[in-house]
């Protein structure tokens, strides 16, 4: 936080020396509120607590995964739909059963699954792998910002002359996360409706002018932020856009948290980035194979994504929405009908424009010798790798290379072409 | 204790100033002999001093408080406060009297309010369709004790911190629940454990000794169940303490959850130097270490004992008088016998991994019981990673976001000399020149649960036997015992200042102006009708003084008495738009609530 103090201060400075509160105004609008970029827009889900990406994405081709997971593991597609086999993809990785609402998106080509993708980093902990996620920054725990932070620092996408927007990233959570935390201005909140002051007779003005008596901290200018988006959403209005195409989103917390996304995109705020996180992903106990905690889940995951992707409609050729969790799990199950913490995972890339309907990444196998330390899937995709495809690809930055320091871009994948 | 602790004080202050690179010279003198800073070594101003340890001891200053701890004498006060056990608290204790569920342990709790699985089998012999009167009343029963043991834990834990006169030791009771964080949504079962938990396990050992604290939490049946070891096992074809007598289909392997955090968030901290290895070897050490969730059913009581008479059959000791229907109940009788108590730590040494381990270079012996997990909690305890680890977190909580180093080492250094004594590291480090610096002063940003405690007490609003406080807490983000991660909350600002938690935040300064906080009346606290009918300034004055620790910008006091903002720095004074006069003192305190300056501690 940092950097974002100091960004701050040099607005403030500003008065201490004699210029014009308006000059210092607008100085401080070019400082803060980007200019909204060119209608891409990017929708990261984070899937926290680590998901059994081998029983998200099932490599029911591969015999080793039957003898790792005699109980928990997906059983292999079967000719009639509805048995609790896996959904088959190329004849050697199937979706999930609780994944089914996704297949659709498979055959439309809009779906890229990635597999043994993550961090590089051993770390088995929760929250020191979600840091590296979010920071970009592997084993370097002092990063301080978010990687989607450092992007829309640089604005190497913003259109000249467009309005400027608070709502340039969204975060549909309670607290900013991580991977936006940083100098650039973010908005996080729990749902449109409670994103107003609620308040008459004079009471508003004042909160907001005490929170714009230029103070240099992280309180005022983040409180200053929030007066600004509070304004730009009472006009946009996104409430007033409801679902269409039938698209019918879960009650769910995660569910209604994408349709809020939805009307966000609707409304023409400038989104550029949006964010929403979903746990209960830390499944050491009776995880289930098709049916269970897990499938559970992934049922309201799945179906939250179908429901948003068939709500956009063809506006999702603007749209990527790019899922991540921070690790794998053990390739063998516990003794608990669970799993431990393990290494590499999965990620799905959905989109108009990405190239699916294939499973991207090399399969590094599941014999003793091919896991990671003997116990979990091996990595042979870097995540940087991926986000670099997104950032590049999807919303047309020049080079990510600035915000993944010390990685040296390998090969692209081909997630985005 | 050394008799030069003045000098090595005014020295590492002289030090501290130069270059950095003294920094490591301060490091190992201090660690030597810690130091209690005296009055001259304190960058604050003899009021700050006061303003700060009411920040920073308690959840806030009460009316009047200011002026107690003057009278009385900061360091008095300090003193005072590290002894809770000498302060009366009569109050409270009759306050929490109304609360049945606080009193009552697990099993206890099981025998008022029966669980919902157990609940729903008895349902009238399985037939749910045709609910008898006692299959509702029973369901009822079943819904009230849900209710209660979630809620009336939450509203004691809020009108505790508002009402106790040892208002340290619950800011350091909050620290080790937050530390031992364990979650209300992990089950029935955990809700019905959090009294137990939190009233028997962490608060009478929250200044005590650490190593007591850590094997307290390790055998609660609460942190059994949230990370899971209750249910860990020795792996397949691992050397067991004693040949399982059950055939218990659940315990079936080794789980790591309990094992890892134990190493990575309780004691040595994520930088602790442990392995994976060290992971495996610690929940192994750790298996069998569990409790009964609930006596088995008739059901389950005649599998166990037909798994026993298999067993005892395997081992050749079966003969005619354990076979058949007289020898099952014989077993039943037996097993019956010898079940350990509902709800209560036992090491059930059937599933204990018995073979060598090494954790940390330190070998554990093969073919032993409890003693490897003991051994394993001495050896964390009292790690120099788990003394900087803690240290570092109470430097967090008490002076600032951005530890210093100093007072970090010196922490470490009285934690490792004392066994852990964790009043001698708490004292330590609110007795530092860098607890009392100019920089700690109102550098921390309140959570939300300090940012609805500390209006309460600056209100001295009447404590809220209903949910309806907890409910604002959480909607401000901060459910009590809603961390579903046992990271615990954060305690740093940047996770607490986003913009939806400013947004809810202001709203809650509104809705306390509007009066609709349970207990707390924006004018009824003392001072406030002296103010009622004075003019605006006095009454911004005399809030200021309340509510904001009696400093603010000339411009914050601007704004809150015209309305208007010196700076024009917003867009909100654009223009000569008339903004409305406040209608009265409530609005001012409203406003005093959700501003900035109230956000700090």
């Amino acid at each position: 936080m940092l950097r974002r103090i100091f960004v701050r201060s040099g607005a403030l400075a500003l008065v201490t020396m004699g210029l014009s509160p308006s000059f210092l105004r607008r100085t401080a609008f070019a400082l803060e509120l980007p200019k909204a970029a060119k209608g891409k827009v990017l929708i990261c889900l984070f899937q926290r607590g680590a998901a059994d990406a081998l029983n998200v994405l099932v490599p029911h081709g591969d015999a080793e995964y039957y003898r790792l997971r005699p109980n928990i593991g997906i059983a292999r597609p079967a000719r009639t739909a509805g048995d609790g086999g896996a959904i088959d993809l190329d004849g050697f990785f199937g979706l999930h059963p609780a994944l089914a609402p996704l297949k659709p998106l498979w055959d439309r080509g809009m779906l890229a699954p990635i597999h043994a993708v993550g961090s590089p980093s051993a770390t088995r902990s929760h929250f020191d792998a979600q840091d590296y996620m979010e920071s970009g920054t592997p084993d370097v725990r002092g990063t301080q910002e978010g990687w989607l932070n450092r992007y829309l620092a640089t604005c190497d996408t913003c259109e000249a002359g467009a309005a400027p927007t608070p709502f340039r990233a969204v975060a549909m959570t309670p607290q900013t996360p991580r991977i936006l935390q940083g100098p650039a201005p973010a908005v996080a909140m729990n749902s449109l409706d409670a994103f107003t002051v609620r308040s008459t007779g004079g009471m508003s003005e004042r909160l907001e002018a005490l929170y714009r008596t230029g103070s240099a901290d992280l309180i005022h200018s983040t409180g200053a932020e929030t007066f600004d988006a509070v304004r730009m959403l009472r006009e946009a209005n996104p409430q007033r856009y409801a679902p269409e195409h039938g698209a019918e989103y879960p009650q769910s917390e995660f569910g209604q948290r994408l349709k809020q996304i939805a009307q966000l995109i609707k409304s023409n705020v400038g989104m550029e980035i949006a964010f929403a996180d979903v746990g209960g992903w830390d499944t050491h106990i009776n995880q289930g194979a098709a049916t269970g905690q897990l499938a559970n889940r992934l049922s309201d995951f799945g179906s939250s994504i179908a429901a948003l992707v068939t709500d956009l409609d063809d506006k999702m050729d603007d749209v990527v929405i790019f899922t991540m969790s921070e690790f794998g799990r053990m390739a063998r199950q516990n003794g608990n009908g669970g799993t431990d913490h393990g290494h590499a995972g999965a990620m799905f890339a959905i989109g108009g424009q990405v190239k699916g309907a294939r499973v991207h990444g090399r399969w590094p196998g599941l014999a003793r010798e091919q896991l990671y330390e003997g116990r979990d899937l091996a990595l042979t995709t870097d995540f940087r790798t991926v986000f670099n495809e997104v950032i590049t690809g999807h919303l047309g930055a020049r080079s990510a290379e600035a915000l993944f320091p010390g990685f040296a871009m390998p090969a692209r994948l081909g997630v985005l072409g | 204790m050394k008799p030069s602790v003045r000098p090595v004080v005014a020295i590492l202050l002289v030090l501290a100033a130069c270059a950095p690179s003294t920094a490591r010279i301060t490091t190992t003198t201090t660690e030597i002999s810690p130091s209690i800073s005296s009055a001259a070594d304190r960058e604050q101003t003899a009021d700050e001093q006061v303003a700060h340890v009411l920040s920073r001891l308690t959840f806030g200053a009460r009316p009047g408080d200011v002026a107690r701890v003057r009278a009385l004498g900061v360091d008095a006060f300090i003193a005072q406060q590290l002894q809770p056990n000498r302060i009366a608290d009569a109050r409270l204790e009759a306050w929490l009297g109304q609360f049945e569920t606080l009193r009552l342990s697990y099993p206890e709790m099981q025998k008022a309010y029966p669980r919902p699985a157990e609940a729903l089998q008895r349902l009238s012999a399985g037939n749910r369709n045709s609910l008898s009167r006692e299959d509702s009343a029973s369901l009822r029963k079943v819904v009230e004790g849900l209710r209660r043991a979630s809620t009336e834990v939450q509203s004691a834990r809020i009108g505790r911190a508002l009402i106790t006169e040892r208002q340290l030791d619950e800011v350091v009771t909050d620290f080790w629940l937050n530390h031992f964080s364990v979650f209300a949504g992990k089950g029935a079962l955990e809700r019905y454990m959090l009294a137990e938990y939190e009233n028997t396990v962490i608060r009478p050992r929250a200044l005590g000794k650490f190593r007591d604290l850590l094997g307290a939490v390790a055998k609660s049946p609460a942190m059994l169940f949230y990370l899971d070891n209750w249910q860990s096992a020795a792996d397949s074809g691992r050397p067991r303490t004693q040949q399982p007598r059950l055939a218990n289909a659940r315990n079936r392997g080794l789980n790591e959850n309990y094992g890892r955090e134990l190493l990575e968030l309780h004691t040595l901290g994520v930088d602790g130097g442990y392995t994976q290895q060290d992971v495996i070897d610690a929940a192994r050490a750790l298996t069998g270490w569990t409790f009964l969730p609930q006596r088995p059913n008739q059901q389950q009581m005649q599998q166990l004992a037909a798994g026993a008479a298999r067993t005892a059959g395997s081992r050749g000791r079966s003969n005619s008088r354990t076979s058949g229907r007289v020898g099952q109940q014989r077993a039943e009788r037996i097993i019956a016998s010898r079940l350990p108590d509902v709800g209560k730590f036992y090491f059930n040494p059937g599933v204990h991994d018995a073979g060598a381990k090494v954790v940390l270079g330190q070998p554990f012996r093969a073919g032993r019981g409890i003693e490897d997990g003991e051994q394993l909690l001495d050896l964390v305890a009292r790690h120099p990673a788990t003394a900087r680890h803690i240290a570092t977190k109470l430097v967090r909580r008490f002076v600032s976001d951005e530890p210093p180093e100093e007072i970090v080492d010196r922490a470490a250094a009285v934690f490792t000399r004392t066994d852990g004594d964790i009043r001698e590291v708490v004292r330590t480090i609110i007795t530092s020149p860098e607890f009392f610096s100019s920089k700690a002063f109102r550098s921390k940003v309140k959570t939300p649960f300090e940012v609805v405690e500390s209006a309460l007490r600056a209100l001295d609003a009447a404590p809220d036997p209903s949910p309806r406080t907890a409910r604002v807490v959480e909607q401000l983000g901060q459910p009590i015992y809603g961390r579903q991660t046992p990271d615990g909350w954060p305690d740093i600002a940047s996770e607490w200042m986003g913009t939806g938690a400013i947004l809810n935040r202001i709203n809650f300064g509104l809705a306390v102006g509007a009066n609709r906080l349970p207990g707390a009346s924006p004018t009824g606290w003392p001072g406030a009708d002296s103010l009622a009918s004075a003019d605006r300034t006095a009454q911004v004055d005399g809030v200021i003084a309340a509510f904001l620790g009696g400093r603010v910008s000339p411009e914050t006091r601007e704004i809150l008495i015209t309305g208007r903002n010196p700076l024009h720095a917003g867009a909100a004074t654009d223009g000569e738009r008339e903004i409305p006069p406040l209608q009265g003192l409530a609005q001012v305190v409203g406003l005093a609530i959700g501003s900035p300056e109230f956000q700090r501690r």
